[in-house]
């Protein structure tokens, strides 16, 4: 199963307003994508409650993985969403 | 039978009872050796509760929407269904599969910071909602009502006064909360009669009931004569709202301002349309909460700018965020404290995050140029005439000319004259005053009697201020404010403003209309000369109107 390791660039973390905006993304792509934190079962990616108690802070690493058609792009489109600040409101 | 509760938001009224459901379900410790229709079961259940609190987000009031889409999004989580199955597969039946599975989350963020904590109170509400409707009970919460009724609960929760329309709640009655709960403070904002504390009226099941929530009486099933009474003094008290319109006076002339206090844009339309000379209190923290990053000033901009628009040509009294540790805000965390209302909070924690400050005040400057309006601007929390001083040199820096100083710390009435020097005007924080008057903490029940507005020494306080001030502007904006009998009291001290819940104002511009400064003096001598805050009252009813009595003592 495709999968990629990515580093939270959020200054809170996976937290309240990233969090929300990352499931809603997942569920935008229509596939199961599963997202896990080192040593911890993975969780489903579409759960806000599972992403949220993840409690993935800022500077963690989180592994993705997804499968099915599009897998890659979809993944290569969430390592993109995690990577970017989103607490810091866009200029 | 009569209850004697606390009047909370003035006005009689008479008619069904709505009574609010609060007996909370717990498992029943069912098994259940299907697992799948277990699964199915509750997944029903969430999708239904989820569906409802959407429906209920759109008809709800701006504000009110994020807690309810929330509510919504918690119960349509796969991960809550998820683990609802694995509690199944183990034997558990529905209900007690689905309150393991929100236990098992609510652990989870108990163990992350003060925002996910929360979350579990939104969890477990999506509990009691989908647990109701698998066990065909009525669902938690204010039910479907048809004709215009009397709200019955022990308290009501922000999720269920979110959606209350207030055409249609003819009065609050509540068996627990107090003159500060949630349902008093919303009550005297909509204007809608209530009564808190009336102890014994759920066990009574009412059909229908009585209230005047001027006076705190509660009347169980009232006959037709109760009723008549109840209606005709509801008249008489607007004849008498009819003739005290305009501008806040004595019977005298000695002018005291009537201002509204709001703490949203919703508040602020809705307050412009009474009969106030403007807010007294417009607290900023409603765009701070609840967030993970700092407003921009951009959009601060925008919505102080929708404020001032509403009270185009009157007056607004600005406070910048009053948060600290008891409201913590998560871009602005100073870290855990043992004391947090004697810790870094209002103008102390500005002080720490000069950022905020800037970006709120540049907000406020250009909301006030592009609007016009009368716009002063104080600070939370200041204790000593240098802080009072470098928080107006900042306003005066930001292009905002009118500057002043809430009086919540006892320092700061006591030194009074020496905060004002630098500053324009006052604003006496009743609540938090007394707080730190009595050592008392305001979130302590217990203690409410040391809280009371009538206590001599929170007046000897008052009247210290004022004194101090030597002709600047010193209004107040607790919970006194909105008295009609503590209005009096105020004015005879010499206070130039009162700022309350608009549904106050009408009761407070008729008590004043009613009485001379004279009086109003020598009711500020009484309580000062009282022992305690019972004797204080008493003292000033003696010396009352008449009219005014009957309706509002």
């Amino acid at each position: 199963m495709p999968s990629r390791d990515v580093t939270i660039a959020s200054a809170s973390g996976l937290h309240a307003r990233p969090a929300n905006l990352f499931v809603q993304t997942v569920n935008g792509l229509g596939l199961r994508v599963t997202i896990q934190k080192e040593g911890r079962p993975p969780v489903d990616a579409r759960s806000m409650l599972g992403v949220m108690t993840l409690g993935a802070k800022h500077g963690e690493v989180v592994t993705l993985a997804a499968n099915g058609d599009g897998a890659e792009a979809a993944l290569d489109t969430l390592v993109a969403f995690l990577s970017i600040d989103h607490d810091q409101p866009a200029a | 039978m009569s209850i004697r509760g606390i009047g909370v938001s003035p006005g009689s009224v008479y008619g069904p009872a709505v009574v609010v459901t609060t007996a909370l379900i717990t498992p029943p410790g069912e098994r259940s050796d299907d697992p799948a229709a277990v699964e199915s079961a509750v997944a029903e259940a969430l999708e239904s509760v989820a569906a409802d609190m959407e429906a209920r987000a759109a008809r709800a009031e701006e504000h009110a929407k994020p807690v309810l889409e929330a509510t919504a999004m918690m119960a349509r989580d796969p991960g809550l269904v998820f683990a609802v199955g694995s509690f199944a597969a183990d034997g558990h039946g529905p209900v007690d599969a689905l309150y393991l599975a929100v236990e098992q989350y609510c652990a989870l963020l108990a163990g992350l910071d003060a925002y996910m904590a929360e979350r579990q109170t939104d969890l477990r509400d999506v509990f009691q909602r989908a647990a109701a409707r698998l066990l065909g009970r009525p669902a938690p919460g204010v039910p479907e009502f048809d004709e215009p009724s009397i709200i019955v609960a022990l308290d009501l929760a922000p999720a269920d006064t979110a959606t209350l329309n207030p055409e249609r709640v003819l009065g609050i009655v509540t068996e627990a909360g107090g003159v500060t709960s949630h349902t008093a403070i919303l009550a005297a904002q909509l204007g809608i009669p209530a009564v808190v504390r009336a102890t014994g009226v759920l066990s009574a099941s009412p059909e229908t009931l009585g209230l005047d929530g001027a006076t705190g009486e509660v009347v169980v099933n009232p006959d037709a004569g109760v009723a008549a009474v109840l209606g005709a003094r509801n008249e008489h008290r607007l004849a008498l709202q009819a003739v005290a319109q305009g501008p806040g006076a004595t019977r005298d002339g000695h002018r005291v301002q009537i201002l509204a206090n709001i703490g949203t844009v919703d508040d602020a339309q809705r307050a412009a349309k009474a009969d106030v000379e403007g807010s007294g209190l417009f607290r900023t923290e409603f765009l701070f909460l609840e967030r993970t990053s700092a407003p921009t000033v951009e959009e601060q901009t925008a919505t102080y700018t929708a404020v001032f628009e509403a009270f185009a040509g009157r007056k607004v009294v600005v406070r910048t965020l009053d948060a600290g540790a008891d409201k913590p805000l998560a871009f602005a965390d100073l870290g855990a404290e043992d004391n947090p209302a004697l810790g870094v909070r209002g103008l102390r924690l500005q002080r720490e995050r000069d950022d905020l400050l800037t970006d709120q005040l540049t907000a406020l400057a250009r909301a006030r140029e592009a609007t016009g309006a009368e716009v002063w601007v104080m600070a939370p929390m200041v204790a000593t005439a240098e802080e009072a001083a470098w928080f107006a040199a900042r306003c005066r820096d930001a292009g905002l000319p009118t500057a002043g100083t809430m009086v919540e710390v006892p320092a700061a009435a006591i030194r009074s004259g020496h905060l004002l020097a630098a500053c324009d005007f006052a604003s006496i924080g009743t609540n938090d005053l007394s707080q730190y008057l009595f050592a008392a903490d305001r979130m302590n029940g217990a203690l409410a009697h040391l809280l009371s507005g009538w206590q001599p020494a929170l007046w000897e306080l008052i009247v210290a201020t004022v004194r101090g001030a030597e002709g600047k502007p010193v209004g107040i904006c607790g919970e006194v404010g909105g008295d009609p009998l503590l209005a009096l009291v105020a004015a005879g001290a010499g206070v130039s403003s009162l700022s309350m819940a608009v549904g106050k104002v009408g009761s407070v511009k008729v008590s004043l209309a009613r009485h001379d400064l004279d009086t109003c003096r020598a009711m500020l001598d009484a309580v000062l000369a009282s022992t305690g805050p019972e004797q204080a009252r008493a003292a000033v009813v003696d010396l009352l109107d008449a009219e005014v009595a009957e309706l509002l003592a």
